[in-house]
């Protein structure tokens, strides 16, 4: 067996486990594969290929000696560089967290070293996940891998460029409005955002408390769910954490969808969004409906105020979120004569504009006199889009839609125009709103030949069917 | 919200977050926040009188451990990460006097 016919979790897990193949050698392969391309995509900031060397021969020393080596065994993964990795620079892609090392790892983190897979470095993000196209990491962009003239997505976008070139099997992103879902879609990948709770948000550097979620990039609906399963359930650290095991997921992965009804969302289905990225969505309902779905339209309508809620609501979140960062604990700190000229002349250096945009946006929205009409009102809107996916759930056991309204766009193209930005994640933002679930399954190309996402969404606690119908949709593309 | 944000809500947001911001940088983000909230707008349409609001995806509920000692971050491993720290504690300049 050679490494480079390796690419998804499962297969190599099993090769390494049944003595096929070593840890270290899939592990080397990847990294030759960083050590070639990752200055032109620059999915990393850090690679830790020591650590991962040693974690691999110990995995190989685990299968030796006969021991269980995990179910992930050998399995390099990428993590995003908001996970706290201790001892390891962890740094959101932000000069106020340059060089800092946590003192202690996430729970996710610790979870993958304990079922055997292998970290092989953070990736590069939009600076504190606030972005779509990852051009708003202070370490200088991350470029698609099917195109480096396209962005990859984001904010997530290293991570999923880092699982699209191969330089990793699996990665980790957070989703606080679609930061799993849309880098997915852009670079052709797999990438969940679990319901909010399934996955211990400790170690998660925090971003939006009631929208951030962790979730898997990987080639397959079936890795995604084996990861899923690794780093769900419940965690005592967050106390957030439903407490209850991951859905069992890949055992009903190919249960197909018989039966099953699929509501395709109107709202999704029209303005803003490229029509060969809906002519695609399309497929796909035609695709589920040929293998026994009962397919049909439905509206949901509050999903349209969604934007307007989220870039309300995840600002007020991040202002809080972000008031940590003051030169005292960790970090960036820019000397002044008192504490508090401090503080500002080290936030004022360590944050980029993105991050002061809503951190402004956030505090204005929750000030004296505006409280009600802004925060207050987006609150609401969260309530009706929460009922309006509630009703849809009455007669469908998922929905479908686009994952991103476009295909990978160019580098530098919307950096300058913030409200144009965000319209990326049109279609990605009311799961987080509700805290459902939803799973971006790659389903072929658009116009330009790069990859089109097709997004399953799913009402809390609802990842069996949307697994299975994820599957159907990447077992009909074959 | 029929207002637009003007340059002095934003200075007075910025100062109340503690970030400085010049002149350009003032006049820029006065736009583009206008016109995030100005599309934030389309909220006004919509009747939320008798709406509850939802501040959270799940109910919070008081999250109790066992109250037994569990082993806490190791202190010194903690101060390192610290732009100043001394004598076990973190370090910052003079906190009185500086009311502004």
């Amino acid at each position: 067996m050679t490494e480079s016919s390796l690419r998804s979790a499962v297969d190599i897990a099993a090769a390494v486990r049944s003595g096929d193949i070593s840890a270290v050698e899939v592990l080397e392969g990847h990294l030759a594969r960083i050590t070639e391309s990752d200055a032109e995509i620059h999915a990393f900031n850090h690679v830790t290929d020591d650590a991962a060397r040693e974690a691999a021969r110990a995995v190989d020393a685990a299968v030796a000696d006969g021991r269980d080596p995990g179910p992930l065994a050998g399995v390099p993964v990428a993590l995003k560089d908001n996970l706290c990795t201790r001892g390891v620079p962890t740094t959101c892609s932000s000069r106020i967290l340059e060089g800092w090392e946590p003192p202690y790892d996430a729970t996710v983190v610790t979870r993958l070293a304990a079922a055997g897979a292998i970290a092989v470095g953070k990736t590069n993000m939009d600076e504190f996940a606030m972005g779509s196209s990852t051009e708003n990491s202070a370490f200088g962009p991350t470029l698609n891998p099917h195109d480096t003239t396209r962005v990859p997505g984001g904010s997530s976008g290293g991570s999923s460029a880092a699982v699209a070139a191969g330089f990793a099997s699996i990665a980790l992103g957070s989703d606080t409005g679609g930061s799993i879902r849309q880098p997915a879609a852009l670079c052709g990948v797999v990438g969940v955002k679990p319901t909010y709770g399934l996955v211990s948000r400790f170690g998660l550097i925090a971003f939006g408390s009631s929208l951030d979620q962790i979730g898997p990039f990987t080639t397959t609906v079936a890795d995604a769910a084996a990861v899923c399963e690794v780093i769900g359930g419940h965690d005592a650290g967050d106390s957030t954490s439903i407490p209850q095991a991951f859905p069992s997921v890949s055992d009903h992965l190919d249960d197909g969808v018989e039966g099953l009804r699929v509501g395709i969302i109107t709202e999704m289905m029209g303005d803003g969004i490229a029509p060969d990225v809906l002519a695609r969505t399309r497929a796909a309902a035609e695709a589920l409906a040929a293998a026994g779905a009962k397919v049909d339209e439905v509206s949901v309508p509050a999903v349209t105020f969604g934007l307007s809620a989220y870039y309300l609501v995840a600002p007020a979140e991040a202002s809080s979120n972000l008031a940590r960062y003051d030169g005292v604990r960790y970090g960036l700190r820019v000397d002044a004569p008192t504490t508090t000229e401090m503080m500002e002349a080290t936030r004022t250096a360590g944050f980029g504009d993105e991050v002061k945009r809503r951190i402004m946006l956030g505090t204005y929205a929750l000030s004296a006199g505006y409280y009600d009409a802004f925060y207050g009102k987006a609150l609401k809107v969260r309530t009706l889009i929460r009922r309006d996916f509630d009703a849809a759930y009455e007669d469908f056991d998922v929905l479908l839609s686009p994952t991103s309204p476009t295909t990978a766009f160019e580098v530098g193209a919307k950096v300058d125009d913030p409200l144009t930005m965000y319209l990326n994640d049109v279609c990605t933002i009311p799961t987080n709103l509700a805290g459902h679930a939803a799973i971006s399954v790659p389903y072929g190309t658009g116009d330009d030949g790069l990859p089109v996402g097709v997004q399953v969404l799913a009402p809390a606690l609802g990842e069996v069917v949307m697994f299975r119908v994820a599957r159907a949709l990447e077992a009909g593309l074959k | 919200m029929s207002d637009r944000i003007t340059p002095e809500d934003v200075a007075k947001v910025a100062k109340l977050a503690l970030l400085r911001l010049n002149d350009d940088e003032l006049d820029r983000f006065t736009h583009q926040l206008a016109d995030i909230l100005e599309h934030a707008g389309d909220m006004e349409s919509l009747d939320l009188d008798d709406v509850e609001p939802m501040a959270r995806p799940i109910p919070l509920v008081n999250v109790f451990r066992a109250d037994v000692p569990g082993v806490p971050l190791d202190r010194d491993e903690v101060l390192r990460a610290a732009p100043s720290a001394d004598d076990g504690r973190f370090r910052v300049p003079s906190i009185l006097g500086d009311e502004r």
